[in-house]
């Protein structure tokens, strides 16, 4: 009884251990506010943190827009809640810093209120998705998300 | 009674039947009945059937003559339109104009059915005073309870009196304007600037075509722009100013054909296309190619580029549009000051805040008026001009009204400049108008003085509100504050849930809900700790993000040559008939 706790407890801490270091060595943080050097009307120039962190496991916060439609295998992460759905108001359009997280399975939406981290490799250039048509510059790929 | 309703029941299952056996089209004629049609402006000739028909069957007359004589060439049989299900015909003819002016009428029959429509088709009238220059002043959204706002915000008011009027309300002639569309009752910009630039009425989101049944927002049946016009008759100038993106919809109205206002990309092309002589606002991310960090193209093209080897003289900051306007060889100007929406005038004359930090150097909405009208008076033949006081609308949505009175202030010195140019030279007509209201009102002041635990006790109505104390000692039109300590209580009637704080948003334009997972839009808690801050369950449909447009008339105000025809209630689509009859 007492060595079936002992390597519960055992192997309960090697997880958390590998937790911690997939978690403090494995992925860099990225900040919204680090992506861009400088922004104007001739465009955005890519930081050069952004850059260096290109092909390697990233770490990044933010929240979860709205859905293009259900089932996708991308979402689209945002430095602010977004109040209206560029998606489906013709109205509205995407803010210029978001960045599009392919998932290693498909997406369940998360309000959007709520907050999410994402880890994955982070990717940049112009792309457009097969799918939807939907053209991203910074995307974070195989990628996994929760809750924050 | 009773044998009357049961004669109803079966008269309208016989209906239902009839309805279900014809498919759910009915055959439809564009332009629409009772549409008023310049003579010799071009539209697209279109009728579509309710089912697949034979083209033998056919037969379309124009006042009893086959329509082939009247427009003088024969329409695109499409057998099976694509994209609509169930299968159906229609015919489809370009670019049609009919120079006689007078009564038409239009009757398609495909064998089984038959439809009617009339065509009012109207000459410029000879009578009426001509002008050399049009200038289209549009405040986007601004309503009476903006208009009043601003007045007491500008001008000052005591005892029962401003100190001053508007620029705005200073003009002889004045009307109320309907805005609905082909669709609804409630418009949107797209579809009310596109009555105003075509004189055609369309349907929500869609600009400078009538909205027919096919997915493909490309191929509805167009009607020509006033940009087209002049410029294909008159070889006029024109102007495109505004303080969105210049693709947003009430600047695009001006020269595009989509039924999709938000296919952007492709009305950046189209504002080239016509050949715009000064194109002024934000909405750079559809000028940048796609390999471009912040643009918002699906292709490579980049329009600055396109735009430059054209012969225009390129302005990206405040700076460079005055070095753009000085330089008298500047004949085609693009200003771009932001990628997306420039700055509300609080945050961008003022406060600093929103996006002010990214964009520093945008020009207000009276510099891109007063440059404008510097380049496109060097134009011999004279110009047109659309001047859109855009962010009225886009603070209204969210109910920000301190932003949307600030810009109307904004505007209404926009407008000043314009009549400033035109009182030297009596020979420019110029149209204050809005194209849609919002459901905004002044309901009395709010006293933070006031002894009160809850906000809404602060709250004077009648005798009670007494006049707020906004200041302006600086004497530059604006008050010195906004925050002050009794101020006024201006709220919307319609709106999702949020959080009322009773107070100016100084740290940036207010978000009041958010989505949630349902789709729902729910207030958002950013607000919920503001002190006195309460929460008003909305009114709207919970898919509704803001605030929405209102049916409620638009003012419409003018003054120079051609204006004496502006009185009473009008319809949207006779603003253009105004300007069109000022030309000489």
């Amino acid at each position: 009884m007492i060595r079936g706790l002992i390597v519960i407890i055992l192997s309960f801490a090697v997880l958390l251990s590998a937790y911690k270091s997939s978690a403090s060595s494995g992925a860099a943080l990225l900040k919204f506010s680090e992506l861009y050097e400088s922004i104007s009307v001739m465009g955005m120039k890519i930081s050069k943190k952004t850059l260096s962190l290109v092909g390697k496991r990233v770490t990044m916060r933010g929240f979860m827009a709205p859905p293009l439609k259900p089932d996708l295998k991308f979402f689209v992460l945002t430095r602010q809640p977004v109040d209206i759905c560029p998606f489906c108001d013709s109205d509205a359009d995407w803010p210029e810093d978001i960045v599009v997280v392919y998932l290693k399975g498909k997406v369940k939406y998360s309000a959007d209120g709520t907050p999410v981290t994402v880890e994955g490799v982070l990717d940049v250039g112009s792309s457009i998705d097969k799918e939807t048509g939907f053209v991203s510059r910074i995307r974070i790929i195989d990628a996994r998300a929760s809750r924050l | 009674m009773k044998l009357t309703k049961g004669i109803i029941t079966v008269l309208a299952a016989a209906l239902a039947v009839a309805i279900s056996v014809t498919g759910s089209y009915a055959l439809t004629i564009y332009p629409i009945d009772r549409a008023a049609i310049l003579a010799g402006q071009r539209f697209d000739f279109k009728v579509e059937f309710d089912r697949v028909v034979n083209i033998q069957d056919i037969k379309v007359t124009i006042n009893g003559k086959d329509y082939t004589r009247v427009f003088g060439k024969n329409a695109e049989f499409i057998e099976k339109e694509k994209g609509v299900n169930p299968e159906a015909s229609a015919i489809i003819l370009r670019d049609v104009e009919i120079k006689t002016h007078g009564k038409y009428t239009v009757v398609a029959d495909d064998g089984m059915n038959r439809k009617v429509v009339a065509w009012e088709v109207y000459p410029i009238n000879r009578e009426i005073k001509k002008a050399k220059n049009i200038i289209l002043m549009i405040g986007d959204g601004m309503s009476i309870g903006h208009r009043t706002a601003a007045r007491i915000l500008s001008k000052g008011i005591t005892e029962g009196k401003y100190h001053s009027k508007l620029s705005m309300d200073d003009m002889p002639h004045m009307a109320l304007v309907g805005t609905s569309g082909v669709d609804s009752v409630i418009t949107d910009s797209a579809n009310s600037a596109s009555a105003y630039a075509t004189g055609h009425k369309s349907s929500v989101n869609a600009l400078g075509v009538y909205a027919d049944r096919t997915p493909d927002p490309f191929d509805d049946p167009k009607v020509e722009t006033i940009t087209e016009y002049v410029k294909r008759t008159r070889k006029m100038a024109v102007g495109i100013v505004t303080d969105a993106e210049v693709q947003d919809a009430t600047p695009a109205a001006m020269a595009a054909h989509t039924r999709r206002r938000a296919t952007k990309a492709e009305i950046t092309q189209m504002l080239f296309d016509v050949d715009v002589d000064v194109l002024m606002g934000g909405g750079s991310a559809y000028f940048l190619p796609m390999s471009t960090p912040g643009s918002k193209r699906k292709d490579n093209t980049d329009f600055f580029n396109v735009f430059r080897n054209a012969g225009y003289t390129i302005a990206t900051t405040k700076a460079e549009l005055s070095d753009a306007a000085s330089n008298p060889k500047t004949m085609k100007l693009l200003g771009q000051f932001h990628t997306g929406n420039m700055d509300c005038a609080l945050d961008n004359l003022f406060l600093r805040k929103g996006t002010t930090d990214k964009f520093p150097e945008q020009p207000g909405l009276v510099e891109m008026t007063k440059t404008a009208i510097d380049v496109l008076s060097r134009h011999k033949n004279g110009f047109v001009l659309m001047v859109e006081g855009a962010l009225i609308d886009k603070a209204s949505h969210p109910l920000d009204w301190e932003r949307a009175v600030i810009d109307t202030i904004q505007f209404d010195k926009a407008v000043e400049a314009a009549k400033g140019f035109a009182k030297k030279r009596k020979d420019t007509l110029i149209l204050v108008v809005a194209d849609h209201t919002h459901g905004i009102n002044i309901v009395g002041t709010i006293d933070d003085n006031k002894e009160a635990e809850q906000m809404r006790d602060k709250i004077g109505v009648y005798a009670d509100a007494g006049y707020p104390d906004y200041k302006d000692e600086d004497k530059d039109g604006y008050p010195d504050s906004i925050d002050v300590s009794k101020r006024l209580a201006v709220f919307f009637n319609n709106f999702p849930d949020y959080y009322e704080t009773f107070r100016p948003k100084l740290d940036g334009r207010f978000v009041p809900a958010v989505k949630n997972e349902k789709g729902h839009y729910v207030a958002n808690e950013k607000y919920k700790d503001v002190p006195g801050a309460v929460l008003r369950t909305g009114n709207l449909p919970r898919k509704a993000s803001d605030g929405v447009h209102t049916a409620d008339d638009v003012v419409l105000t003018a003054d120079g040559p051609g204006a004496e025809r502006v009185h009473g209630f009008m319809d949207n689509t006779e603003v253009f008939r105004v300007m069109v009859n000022a030309l000489r």
